[in-house]
């Protein structure tokens, strides 16, 4: 009769940890993906129509955030928050400073996006009566989100590649999961291989799931 | 926004004294121009002599310093409030570009939708009108001009005459009372300006005023009720067409017309 191999006996029984840590690793990246995404719009739309005033704090947190290591800033929102006087959960911190590193990336994604339509575009919405929020929403961000979508697919894969830093901050993501069962049954090697097989099909889905949206929205 | 009653020997379009510069450079050097309703007007001149400026100062794509813009007896951008010049609000330059339709040198559709939508957007957003009406006056302009085969085409898949006649329906059907035209034909490739250069013969013939920029010679002979001659940011010269081809007076358009063959 056929064994299946012992590993994945052990990978069933530590599904009571692995699961939750699964989830946990969709959780705060999916949260960080949409927050950090319109928050990223906006900062964006800010930076390249804003007038300087406006402009400058958004210029300064995305230079400041970019130039920044994700892990930095992670250990930040932990270590920070509770100096400044909120208290705020592991996974809250972690969240955050995923959210904050996702905007300043889709800021400048979306600030590339809309210098890239030609002038002749807001100067055909005005001609016909548009005010600028009506070409915004009817003319300028349809076209911009449509050319942003391969990136923003490319960077919601890397924040998801990220929030494996949160282990450090003590957040049982799936990392930190897998890292306390191989701590259990020391199969090393098997275990991270799980990880990471489960890493790549987040990613996988991800990717396929903005491959869908591209085709719906091509233009012919 | 003020409603001034219109008076049919009120000019529908006045330009007084207008200045522009680009930081030091002047473009517009004090131009003056009146336009009646149902006229067609042609502004020729070389390259840099300001004619594109003026006709993008109508619809204020370009800002201007001095001298004012009347359009159905309303000021166009700017008010005269005790002496001091104050830019309209962003609602009344909205609703004033929409008085007048512009149809560009690269057409600058909207390239995410497709020739109808291109048309209905304008009528929807701006006119308010209901989705099904906005449909069927859009349709009828297509037709007009030819195209409502195409209705479903993204910009994308019509040809530069094609796009042009799009954008002129997007922009008439919005009933402009003021049509501008900036080089409508310079982009497009020899076999397709013909059927450009008819649809906006039709227009005038209909009626229409119009304001146009060209450098088609012989097109601007056939249809202007009055050409204007440009030189470095002034009206050199202008009159009737026949007049102003066969005698020109100044030097400068007689220059011109010289290096001009149609």
């Amino acid at each position: 009769m056929y064994q299946p191999p012992s590993w994945l006996h052990e990978v069933w029984a530590a599904r009571e940890t692995l699961w939750p840590g699964f989830l946990t690793t969709v959780q705060c990246s999916a949260l960080a993906i949409v927050c950090g995404t319109v928050l990223g719009v906006i900062a964006g739309l800010v930076l390249t129509y804003g007038r300087w005033w406006g402009r400058l704090p958004f210029r300064i947190y995305v230079d400041l955030i970019r130039g920044t290591p994700v892990f930095v800033l992670v250990l930040a929102c932990f270590y920070m928050a509770p100096a400044l006087g909120w208290q705020i959960s592991a996974f809250g911190a972690g969240a955050l400073g995923l959210t904050l590193f996702c905007a300043s990336h889709v800021a400048e994604i979306v600030r590339g996006a809309l210098q890239a339509i030609p002038a002749g575009q807001l100067e055909a919405g005005k001609a016909i009566g548009l005010t600028f929020r009506q070409s915004l929403l009817n003319v300028l961000l349809p076209q911009a989100l449509r050319q942003i979508l391969p990136t923003w697919v490319n960077s919601s894969t890397e924040i998801v590649k990220a929030s494996t830093l949160l282990s450090v901050i003590g957040v049982a993501e799936l990392l930190l999961s897998t890292q306390q069962i191989i701590a259990r049954n020391f199969m090393t090697l098997q275990f991270y291989l799980f990880a990471g097989l489960l890493f790549f099909l987040i990613n996988y889905a991800i990717e396929l799931l903005g491959r869908h949206i591209e085709k719906r929205v091509a233009l012919p | 926004m003020t409603d001034t009653p219109v008076t049919t020997d009120q000019p529908l379009l006045s330009i007084e004294g207008l200045h522009k510069a680009y930081g030091t450079t002047q473009v517009l050097k004090g131009v003056d121009l009146s336009m009646q309703r149902g006229n067609v007007l042609t502004l020729i001149g070389s390259s840099g002599s300001g004619k594109t400026t003026l006709l993008r100062c109508v619809n204020l794509l370009e800002e201007f310093q001095g001298g004012r813009i009347l359009l159905e007896g309303q000021s166009i951008g700017y008010n005269e409030i005790d002496g001091k010049r104050v830019r309209h609000s962003e609602k009344v330059v909205a609703a004033h570009r929409a008085m007048t339709g512009m149809a560009f040198q690269q057409f600058n559709l909207f390239p995410h939708l497709c020739a109808l939508d291109n048309v209905t957007l304008g009528l929807q957003k701006v006119k308010k009108m209901p989705r099904d009406e906005a449909v069927a006056l859009a349709e009828k302009w297509l037709d007009r001009v030819g195209l409502l085969a195409r209705r479903d085409h993204h910009p994308g898949q019509l040809s530069g005459g094609q796009q042009q006649r799009v954008a002129i329906a997007r922009a008439i059907a919005m009933n402009p009372s003021l049509m501008l035209f900036d080089e409508p034909t310079s982009a497009l490739d020899p076999e397709l300006v013909g059927e450009v250069l008819a649809v906006i013969k039709g227009l005038a013939e209909e009626g229409m005023t119009m304001l146009l920029v060209t450098h088609e010679m012989r097109f601007a002979y056939e249809v202007s009720d009055q050409i204007v001659f440009m030189n470095q940011g002034r009206i050199e010269e202008q009159g009737p067409p026949k007049a102003l081809f066969d005698r020109p007076q100044s030097t400068r358009l007689q220059d011109f017309l010289k290096n001009i063959h149609f």
